[in-house]
């Protein structure tokens, strides 16, 4: 399982890119192997405002339903809207296609808040036990 | 406490499952991934361990008799190598259980049952049975199953005798991978298959066996995650979803099973008069094309008005879209009309749909 090195990650599983002040998130290779084949996504729309740790969006899998929490907060700029048709794009490419928004970051700050991939790895060993 | 492992538990964790707690055993959920494996059951086919499910034994003088009192079904009409879809019912034409009962010889009957009913059954049988043993084999037994449309065509060189000319609901004592079994060509998939009852300790020569042949052709093993996608595509209730001690048979759609005139039973004259009321609520099948996946306990709504609840929904992985069973008021449970189901507080359009909500090709309507 892969968590890359210049991701950062929340303790719902969600993982950051932050390139300038936009922040591309999606679920981290754990959160979709423990959810199965994701078979329904359900995204925030472009416009709309997201607060960290507030649930902004659902995937479902043949067994479970899981909220997607905002890691931070900030205006979506941009949703994967190939998402909705082809949500095995979730199992088979978590960080790449399978990405699920682009957010314009306004608090800078609530960045320090998530793991870095070595802290992550070692969150979800102990969440894995 | 401890869970319950099944003789082929060491053959899941080798095979890279995912084991998960159902009715007090420990279960390989997945393999590969359910999509994966229910795809592979309805093209290909599938190898199941299903030895959490319980087996008991009537036995002795009069056994077709006394289990006739309390089935639904009649088991007089099965001749040896006979096997039926019956229901155990109480007095007040209540579901125990949903079994299948395989007739060995007239003195005796094997009753395939529940996992999570099994106590609650082997109770109910000694307490309507007198004069016959009550033998419940559970532990000395093992249940494999292979389903799919190659499951005869991979089983049939593995077995010592001719099982293709075996019908549907037969079986025959048969060994496979030279070991002994009871081969009925019966399952929970909705696809010709058979489910292999053998001792215990012979499973894993016999599971081993089907995934090598099954090797060559696209056939491995499938979890109790594709069971469930399975069984509901194909709209086969699941006891705890479809049925319980509260449901009656006529509503749940299995007014099929209980023959009235088999003679006297326990459950006719509740049945007679629950009859007579006319259901209060009907077991129907919805599509729900989008909006969410439709889940056990979301509310049925007409109107906005609430009329019902799902017993098991999913997104259907043959049809694409979702599916689910409920009850609704029988007003609502007419094929053709537009409910509404509710999806995280929003009401998602539904569609009342015949059943089953899958059917194998080339198999004719009931």
């Amino acid at each position: 399982m892969e968590f890359p090195d210049d991701l950062k990650y929340s303790r719902e599983h969600e993982w950051v890119l932050v390139e300038g002040d936009i922040a591309t998130i999606g679920i981290s290779a754990f959160a979709e192997d423990q959810l199965g084949d994701v078979v329904f996504v359900e995204l925030p729309a472009p416009g709309d405002t997201v607060s960290k740790d507030d649930a902004m969006g659902v995937v479902e899998s043949v067994k479970a339903v899981s909220d997607v929490y905002a890691p931070i907060s900030g205006k979506v700029t941009e949703v994967n809207d190939d998402l909705p048709d082809n949500t095995e794009l979730v199992n088979d490419d978590p960080y790449g296609d399978g990405w699920m928004v682009k957010v314009e970051i306004s608090d800078p700050a609530e960045l320090d808040d998530l793991m870095d991939s070595e802290e992550y790895q070692r969150f979800v060993a102990e969440a894995d036990g | 406490m401890a869970l319950k492992r099944t003789p082929l538990y060491e053959n899941h964790r080798r095979a890279g499952a995912r084991l998960v707690e159902f009715a007090g055993w420990e279960m390989p959920v997945q393999y590969e991934g359910i999509l994966a494996e229910h795809a592979m059951v309805r093209e290909r086919a599938g190898v199941f361990d299903v030895s959490h499910m319980g087996q008991v034994e009537v036995r002795g003088a009069g056994a077709i008799e006394r289990l006739q009192w309390v089935t639904a079904n009649d088991v007089a009409s099965l001749a040896d190598g006979g096997a039926q879809y019956s229901l155990l019912l109480t007095a007040d034409g209540g579901i125990v259980d949903d079994v299948i009962v395989y007739r060995l010889s007239a003195e005796r009957l094997l009753v395939c049952v529940n996992a999570a009913n099994r106590e609650a059954d082997v109770a109910f049988l000694r307490e309507h049975l007198s004069g016959v043993d009550i033998d419940d084999r559970s532990d000395e037994l093992a249940l494999l199953a292979v389903q799919g449309p190659l499951a005869t065509s991979l089983l049939a060189p593995l077995t010592s005798v001719e099982i293709a000319a075996v019908p549907s609901f037969c079986f025959v004592e048969a060994e496979v991978a030279g070991r002994s079994t009871l081969a009925a060509r019966t399952g929970y998939t909705g696809e010709d298959g058979w489910e292999l009852y053998c001792a215990a300790d012979d499973a894993p020569a016999i599971w081993d066996a089907m995934l090598e042949a099954g090797a060559a052709v696209g056939v491995g093993p499938a979890g109790l995650g594709a069971r469930d996608t399975l069984r509901l595509e194909a709209a086969l209730p699941l006891y705890g979803h479809e049925i319980d001690l509260e449901t009656a048979p006529f509503e749940a759609r299995l007014g099929w099973v209980v023959k009235l005139d088999k003679g006297e039973f326990l459950a006719r004259e509740a049945l007679l008069r629950r009859r007579e009321q006319g259901a209060t609520r009907r077991l129907i099948g919805i599509e729900v094309v989008k909006g969410g996946v439709p889940r056990q306990g979301y509310p049925l709504l007409a109107g906005g008005r609430r009329v019902g609840e799902l017993t098991s929904g999913t997104r259907s992985p043959t049809l694409g879209k979702g599916i689910a069973l409920g009850y609704v008021e029988p007003q609502s449970a007419r094929v053709g009309v537009d409910l509404g189901v509710e999806i995280r507080g929003r009401e998602v359009p539904a569609k009342v749909v015949s059943l089953p909500f899958y059917r194998r090709p080339g198999r004719s309507e009931k």
